[in-house]
């Protein structure tokens, strides 16, 4: 059985079944009771949850911080952070203690927590309510970081995330919310952490993407003379290396596309995990389309500053004429 | 066991103008009969100029805006007793208070807009923090700074009763203390942070209880009393100047939506917003104006030809603006000397927007590559300036 669901009404229902089949997932944050939170993903949750879903203060360094003490001793914390932007006020939460945990216990406690937040741009958005930290969270030991691209992946990469015993970061595209329509499968439905997804064969060159991103590139390849193959890579870290090398060996070009500022962004990563595993097989360098090293602009210019299509397109073809 | 009471606190509230607009002398500012009048005309100007914004953003002409609806007295009164030269440190929700300090309405705008031109500060205005509740620390850094320097002057900071949940607002009202910054901590209690009611921020009484454990005054005014909040904010500020700093909790109602993204229906009663239009700032001063004889209808009729008039020509020129936008100038500022790898990202990015010639300079190439400026691809394919779009916000509700 399937449903036609979108992205934000699959993270729902994600957050329903994991809430009705484990009473120790608690979901809580700024807005998410009574309205529903302010992109709706959790709408009428604590009507039907109503000892598991709660409005939280306005305070990230505490719905963080209380995310490690519920997680460490028996509860499934599942916090949403209303804009990720809005993470950095309880980081030091997550880099000091939620990630290490785990290793500096020697295995003793842990913090099961799932962080969602709406990520990126793409909707016109205030000020500061477009970044995307991803490549911040993936420098921290100890959190992974999951970028769902599609409803049918959130509602997977979700649950997994969920019963997942370490603190996942969990990011959602803004821009994708109410994106499209897509199957969804009902009942359970989980998508393994830390596995990409080739979502498209190709022979030409390989273009990893992830979340909004992986829309652009889908797009961008249609168009492209080249036969590309498409990896989503779903989790950023850990990061599924395999998948790309494998991908990169067959194709011998890469494109790796991103919304967040080239230097020290996720590409960086990637192009030295090739340098590292299957420099050979190159034929090119690999190619960075990536937001520009400058604070995303407010909306006036965020266009300008997104990798599109078109930009995408262009990296192909650099790729393949080197 | 000896058992004795250590401390021991109270917190006073000030009200001057009731809510049938009676005065009470003993509490209220010394004001000169024109300053009177042009209080009155800013609550009015900011309370349209927000009714504009608001009809701009669902015309799809500009957006996500957060009205100062219903808090005109606490932000007019208040930004009022500061000096000129004194600094502003604001919230997002502080148009009354950007505007009685003499900042143009286009600017609002063009930031609601999303131009980062409607951030550029003027006189001594910092521009508006996004985040809840980070920016009570600048201002404690600028009272400090005072403090240091031996300056009779004070910082304003402006926040919300949300706010007063984050570690940083009371970090702020702690150092300052500690350090005789002069700082003025305006919470306007609105009542809600988005959904969330103030009785779920905290157990405490008031928000003005909170300076007690740093160590500072705090004081609750009616916030929608205009003379109150203006006697107790030149009072703050007067102690502040003295590094004492002072937290003023006005009570207030934000009557509009949180911001254009919200709606209030979800979370509140028709019945709490109507118990609080009875208490409108400016009805109540409008009311005592009159009593006093310093308005009648023809008086009020001008100032509000002026008002949409002056708004008229502002929105104008905000829109103006907004079609000359330069999307290249997204690298400019980000250093004060831009750094050769991003100037070279600036050149690639002009390339690709530019005069269609497409170059292979682009992203990748090594060193001597870039350096040689690369060589044309040929494709030339012509790349018109792509327009901002005026498409409606996709989220439904971001905020
Ligand atoms: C650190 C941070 N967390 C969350 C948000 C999202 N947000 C924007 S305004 C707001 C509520 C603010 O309430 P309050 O401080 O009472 O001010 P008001 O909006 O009522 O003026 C929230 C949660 C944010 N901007 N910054």
């Amino acid at each position: 059985m399937a449903n036609e669901l979108r992205l934000v009404e699959a993270i729902r229902q994600a957050l329903r079944e994991e809430m009705a089949r484990d009473e120790s997932v608690v979901v809580y944050g700024e807005d998410v009771g009574v309205s529903g939170g302010v992109f709706r993903a959790t709408q009428e949750l604590q009507d039907e949850f109503p000892e598991q879903v709660y409005d939280a203060p306005l305070a990230e360094a505490a719905i963080l911080g209380m995310g490690v003490g519920l997680g460490a001793t028996g509860f499934t914390p599942v916090p949403e952070i209303q804009f990720a932007s809005f993470a950095y006020q309880g980081f030091h939460q997550l880099v000091q203690h939620a990630s290490r945990m785990r290793s500096r216990t020697r295995g003793t406690l842990g913090v099961p927590m799932t962080v969602r937040m709406p990520y990126g741009g793409g909707i016109r958005a205030l000020e500061l309510h477009s970044e995307s930290f991803e490549a911040g969270f993936a420098h921290v030991p100890g959190l992974k970081t999951v970028v769902p691209s599609n409803p049918s992946d959130a509602k997977g990469l979700l649950t997994a995330a969920i019963r997942d015993p370490d603190p996942v970061m969990f990011l959602e595209s803004t821009s994708r919310y109410r994106a499209a329509r897509e199957s969804v499968p009902e009942g359970e439905h989980t998508v393994p952490l830390g596995e990409a997804e080739v979502v498209r064969e190709g022979a030409d060159v390989t273009v990893v993407a992830w979340g909004a991103m992986l829309h652009e590139a889908m797009s961008a390849v249609e168009d492209a003379e080249a036969d590309a193959e498409v990896v989503d890579l779903r989790t950023i870290s850990p990061m599924d290396s395999a998948t790309i090398l494998e991908s990169v060996r067959k194709t011998g070009r890469c494109v790796v596309v991103h919304e967040a500022p080239r230097t020290g962004g996720l590409a960086a990563e990637i192009t030295a995990r090739i340098n590292d595993d299957a420099l050979y097989h190159l034929e090119a360098p690999v190619e960075r389309v990536t937001g520009y090293d400058v604070p995303f602009p407010m909306f006036a210019r965020e266009e300008a500053y997104r990798p599109d299509e078109e930009r995408i397109r262009r990296g192909i073809e650099r790729a393949l004429s080197a | 066991m000896v058992r004795d009471q250590v401390a021991d606190f109270s917190v006073e509230y000030v009200q001057a103008l009731d809510e049938e607009g009676d005065l009470d002398a003993a509490q209220a500012p010394d004001v000169d009969d024109d300053q009177l009048v042009e209080m009155y005309r800013l609550m009015r100007l900011s309370r349209r100029a927000d009714e504009r914004a608001i009809a701009l953003q669902r015309r799809g002409e500009s957006g996500t805006y957060a009205p100062a609806i219903g808090q005109e007295a606490a932000q007019v009164g208040s930004a009022i007793a500061m000096t000129p030269d004194e600094w502003m440190v604001p919230s997002f929700r502080e148009s009354a208070a950007f505007l009685t300090r003499g900042a143009p309405f286009h600017r609002l705008l063009w930031y609601a807009m999303g131009m980062e031109e409607g951030a550029e500060v003027a006189d001594a205005n910092f521009p508006p923090a996004i985040p809840v509740g980070t920016q009570p620390l600048h201002a404690a850094g600028i009272g400090w700074g005072h403090e240091i320097a031996g300056e009779r002057k004070a910082a304003l900071t402006y926040f919300g009763d949300g706010a007063t949940s984050e570690g940083d607002v009371y970090e702020a009202m702690n150092v300052s203390g500690a350090l005789d910054a002069h700082a003025v901590f305006f919470c306007q209690n609105n009542q809600w942070a988005i959904s969330t009611p103030r009785e779920t921020q905290t157990r405490a009484e008031t928000l003005a209880q909170k300076a007690v454990a740093a160590g500072i005054e705090g004081v609750q005014v009616d916030g929608n009393d205009v003379l109150g909040v203006l006697s107790v904010a030149r009072d703050a500020l007067e102690s502040a100047r003295e590094g004492d700093p002072v937290f003023v909790e006005a009570l207030t109602f934000r009557r509009s939506m949180h911001t254009t993204s919200d709606d209030p229906s979800v979370y509140r009663t028709e019945e709490q917003e109507s118990e609080w239009e009875t208490r409108d700032p400016i009805v109540r001063f409008e009311a005592y104006l009159r009593n006093e004889g310093l308005l009648d209808d023809d008086r009020v009729d001008r100032i509000t030809d002026e008002i949409e008039e002056l708004l008229a020509d502002e929105i104008d020129r905000a829109k103006a603006g907004r079609e000359q936008v330069v999307p290249a100038e997204m690298f400019d500022h980000v250093f004060a000397e831009t750094p050769p790898e991003l100037q070279r990202q600036r050149e690639t990015f002009e390339r690709e927007q530019g005069d269609g010639e497409v170059a292979s300079a682009e992203e990748g190439m090594s060193g001597e590559e870039r350096a040689a400026g690369g060589e044309v691809s040929g494709r030339g394919d012509v790349r018109e300036e792509r327009e901002t779009s005026e498409d409606e916000e996709v989220s439904g509700r971001g905020e």
